[in-house]
């Protein structure tokens, strides 16, 4: 089956973040496929690479990188609620006039009608925090 | 095929859960995840809320959100279903969708 994944919640704040991830790699072990993931909201803080929480806890950014590369994964971050949260890309940055980006490896930034496409597209879309 | 409803926070916390079982079908099945588990433990104020959830619908709690909370599958109250990540996916699979309480 086909799944779509809506996060609505940053890392380390609620558990939304780890549910969802936990939820990816159950269904992908069942053979499953994820198609998108679309992080809205304080969601958006998923996808950036200049965190660093310490070295015993998980990364949490980083386990969706390697979530997304192993399995083809389409990591989406809303632009609108990005440019609000100073999440940006390289063309993001350059549009803006900012003078560095810090999006993820495996992210990109687009629009809602990703989380639509991926509404119309999956057999099931399932929705983490609040 | 039915509806699977997932709720996140604890009874004590928000009214959800109630708002949850106010529109849940009767062949609709609920999930416990997160906080959402608190309301699965025998013997606290919302047991008996959780008992007319479970009248003519099916509940699930997630076993590592318990874990987690400290809480063991002991202290379930009885009919409710203990289930895993793996068991959370099998309930997308039979439920053609799933509404998230939050």
């Amino acid at each position: 089956m086909k799944y779509g994944i809506l996060v609505n919640e940053g890392p380390y704040q609620h558990q939304a973040a780890d549910t969802a991830y936990q939820f990816c790699k159950a269904a992908i072990d069942r053979g499953h496929e994820v198609f998108r993931v679309f992080f809205y909201h304080d969601g958006v803080n998923n996808g950036t690479r200049f965190a660093v929480p310490p070295q015993d806890d998980r990364n949490i950014t980083v386990r969706w990188t390697e979530l997304a590369q192993a399995n083809n994964i389409d990591l989406v971050i809303c632009i609108a609620a990005a440019q609000r949260r100073g999440i940006l890309d390289e063309g993001e940055a350059k549009r803006q006039g900012k003078d560095g980006n810090n999006i993820a490896p495996g992210f990109r930034i687009s629009g809602l009608g990703q989380l639509i496409e991926a509404g119309i597209q999956c057999d099931r879309l399932l929705v983490f925090g609040d | 095929m039915s509806m699977l409803h997932t709720v996140n926070k604890s009874p004590f916390e928000r009214n959800t859960l109630k708002s949850c079982i106010g529109h849940a079908l009767p062949d609709s099945a609920i999930l416990l995840i997160e906080d959402g588990v608190i309301a699965a433990v025998r013997g606290t104020a919302h047991e008996g809320t959780m008992r007319d959830a479970m009248n003519g619908r099916k509940v699930y709690v997630l076993g590592p959100d318990l874990m987690a909370r400290g809480l063991s599958t002991d202290q379930v109250i009885d009919g409710i279903e203990v289930v895993n990540y793996e068991g959370f996916v099998e309930l997308t699979e039979k439920h053609d969708k799933v509404q998230a309480w939050v």
